[in-house]
């Protein structure tokens, strides 16, 4: 009876369109939504990715994120440096600069001071030079999106694209030169500012003039150290906030999620996107199973039995289901894939897809019930009523 | 003509009432009625008379408050819904009076139906269900969507539908009312030619007085009882036994 069942589906073709929209655009606004939610929240702690060699950050007790910056003592580095199992500490500055372009006006970059001997913290991946030209005077590198967007150099001719910032120019940071001697690739943060490399002796002179200028300590641990014992021995020894790099990136979501609208907001056009799915494809299902009651009627007179008719529906839905999770996810990649390389923020982890998966079921499950209760009550002889 | 022998249904005071309270409306007040094999029986009567519910009785698809409906010696007050269902995919035909036929199956696999509901395999079903459709003239049109057919070729349809698994009663409610009289005499003509067999019993819930010459007996009903039952429709009026 599958055949017979998959027919009646595919054979009411308005209604089997319909049911299938409504669980394409379900299951499209529920995983572009989710996805757009999971790209913003993995921005907040881009930097943290890109800074992938210390096991371990230091930072002040009061520090919620990354971008919550409460400057250490510059001797705090040495304490830590004196902690049992630290294989190395450096400094790290990161602050909020004011850029002067070329043309006077100003662009907030987010500039980087590295350890001058190691450049430990220095970007994942150089598009031009190299990151050892930190140590020429006066370089810093700047990140391919900011060199092409925001720190561009606008045209002399009105109405015609910036040149994009090269290896060789120059910007002024908080009046002090800083040449280009370097483009890296880096990911996108949650201000969505340039990014600007340059060594922590020269950062702490673009800074502006402050008491204390060292923002986090970042620590490598020991061969065969367990980083959260070396944490508790670090906030033990020093009085400091210490987490790993996995910890300090939940934080730093945690924090988002607690203080900002983000996921309320989201979670509100996930839930509408399911409400949506469910009110169209539920009832366009229900009135499917309505507009073929008599027929389900017929059969049953013809001795079929419930179970089978119940088999059937499930049947139908588990179709529609598969087809549209399958279009919605199928889109909702399209828009991730068309949007590769733009400002909106798209990651789609499998948990996405696990998601809309379980809301499609539910949607399906909800429509299927539904029309389950209507095939159950049916009493065969309304077949003879005309 | 087949002769008539065995009894096929036999009903004894059965009876049948629908709602509760001051809504309540007796539709059958103790029905007395036998059916006999190889031949068709026509139930016959005014609207709401009680017509439809004594062949739903009598089929299986609902149950009596009070007596007793055999088909074929099997009380259906005595099985289990598992079994009723059962019983009627082996032993009993619909022909209803609007075809409900599956508007996305073709002819063919509408005539199947029955025997997929009974676990035949597609392709067999499908094969046997051609067969039966070429019995009734319609061998050509096994691909052919209800929508695409006229409202006989579509009767024909069911009336193969109803034969395909080769039941022991074939009840059909109204089956001409929607044709008209040309269509409905070749459709009654086909009934009596394929459905008719010394094993089998037809019977036919009519208004349609054209076709009672069609009938080996005719059942007159009024309000929920059988008023007469009688040979010829030239007897209808004239005092007899059920």
């Amino acid at each position: 009876m599958n055949f017979v069942a998959l027919r009646m589906l595919v054979g009411d073709r308005a209604k089997y369109i319909g049911i299938v929209v409504g669980l394409t655009f379900a299951s499209l606004l529920i995983t572009q939504q989710l996805a757009i939610f999971t790209g913003l929240m993995s921005r907040t702690f881009g930097a943290i990715t890109d800074l992938a060699q210390p096991d371990v950050w230091v930072m002040d007790e009061k520090v919620q994120f990354i971008d919550d910056i409460k400057p250490l003592q510059s001797t705090e580095l040495y304490r830590v440096r004196g902690v049992s199992g630290v294989e190395w500490a450096v400094p790290l500055y990161k602050g909020l600069l004011k850029a002067r372009l070329s043309n006077g006006t100003f662009q907030t970059v987010n500039l980087y001071g590295l350890d001058d001997a190691t450049l430990i913290g220095g970007p994942p991946t150089m598009v031009q030079g190299q990151l050892g030209d930190l140590r020429r005077s006066e370089g810093v590198i700047v990140d391919e999106v900011g060199a092409r967007t925001r720190l561009a150099r606008p045209s002399a001719t009105p109405g015609e694209p910036p040149t994009p910032l090269e290896i060789g120019d120059t910007l002024e940071l908080n009046d002090h030169r800083a040449v280009v001697v370097g483009i890296c690739r880096v990911q996108r943060t949650f201000q969505s500012q340039p990014v600007v490399y340059t060594t922590f002796s020269r950062a702490v002179q673009y800074a502006p003039r402050e008491r204390k200028l060292l923002s986090f300590v970042l620590v490598g641990c020991k061969k065969g150290e367990d980083a959260h014992e070396v944490c508790e021995r670090i906030h033990a020894a020093t009085g400091l906030a210490a987490v790993t790099r996995e910890d300090f990136q939940w934080q730093t979501v945690r924090y988002f999620l607690k203080y900002t609208g983000i996921p309320v907001n989201f979670g509100i056009a996930v839930a509408l996107g399911f409400l949506v799915g469910t009110v169209i494809a539920g009832q366009t299902f229900h009135n499917f199973t309505l507009d073929n009651l008599k027929q389900f009627g017929a059969l049953k007179a013809m001795g079929a039995r419930t179970g089978t008719l119940l088999r059937m529906i499930v049947l139908q839905a588990l179709l529609v289901g598969v087809i549209g999770y399958g279009l919605g996810v199928g889109l909702a990649s399209l828009v991730g894939f068309a949007t590769k390389n733009s400002e909106l923020a798209f990651r789609m982890p499998w948990q996405i897809l696990a998601i809309s998966a379980s809301a499609v079921i539910l949607i399906c499950a909800l429509s299927a019930v539904l029309a389950m209760r209507k095939v159950i009550r049916l009493e065969p002889a309304m077949v003879f009523k005309s | 003509m087949i002769q008539a022998t065995g009894t096929a249904v036999l009903c004894r005071d059965v009876k049948k009432t629908y709602g509760s309270g001051p809504d309540r409306v007796p539709a059958l007040r103790g029905i007395d009625l036998e059916v006999r094999t190889g031949e068709l029986l026509m139930l016959v009567g005014p609207s709401g008379c009680g017509k439809t519910t004594l062949i739903s009785v009598m089929a299986g698809i609902l149950d009596q408050d009070e007596g007793e409906c055999r088909v074929f010696e099997r009380e259906w007050t005595q099985m289990s819904s598992r079994e009723k269902t059962d019983f009627r995919g082996r032993s009993i035909g619909f022909v209803f009076q609007a075809f409900n036929l599956l508007p996305a199956l073709s002819a063919a696999e509408n005539v199947a139906v029955p025997l997929l509901i009974r676990g035949v395999p597609r392709r067999q079903a499908v094969e046997q269900a051609r067969a039966v459709l070429d019995r009734v003239g319609l061998g050509d049109r096994a691909k052919s969507l209800p929508a695409q057919l006229s409202g006989g070729q579509q009767q024909r349809v069911a009336i193969a539908r109803a034969l395909v698994h080769g039941p022991n009663l074939i009840v059909c409610d109204e089956p001409t009312s929607s044709l008209d009289q040309e269509t409905g005499h070749k459709v009654m003509e086909l009934l009596r030619e394929v459905a008719l067999a010394p094993d089998r019993a037809l019977v036919i819930v009519t208004h349609d007085a054209r076709v009672f010459e069609f009938a080996d007996r005719i059942a007159k009903m009024n309000d929920g009882r059988i008023e007469q039952v009688v040979d010829s429709p030239k007897d209808l009026g004239k005092d007899r036994q059920p």
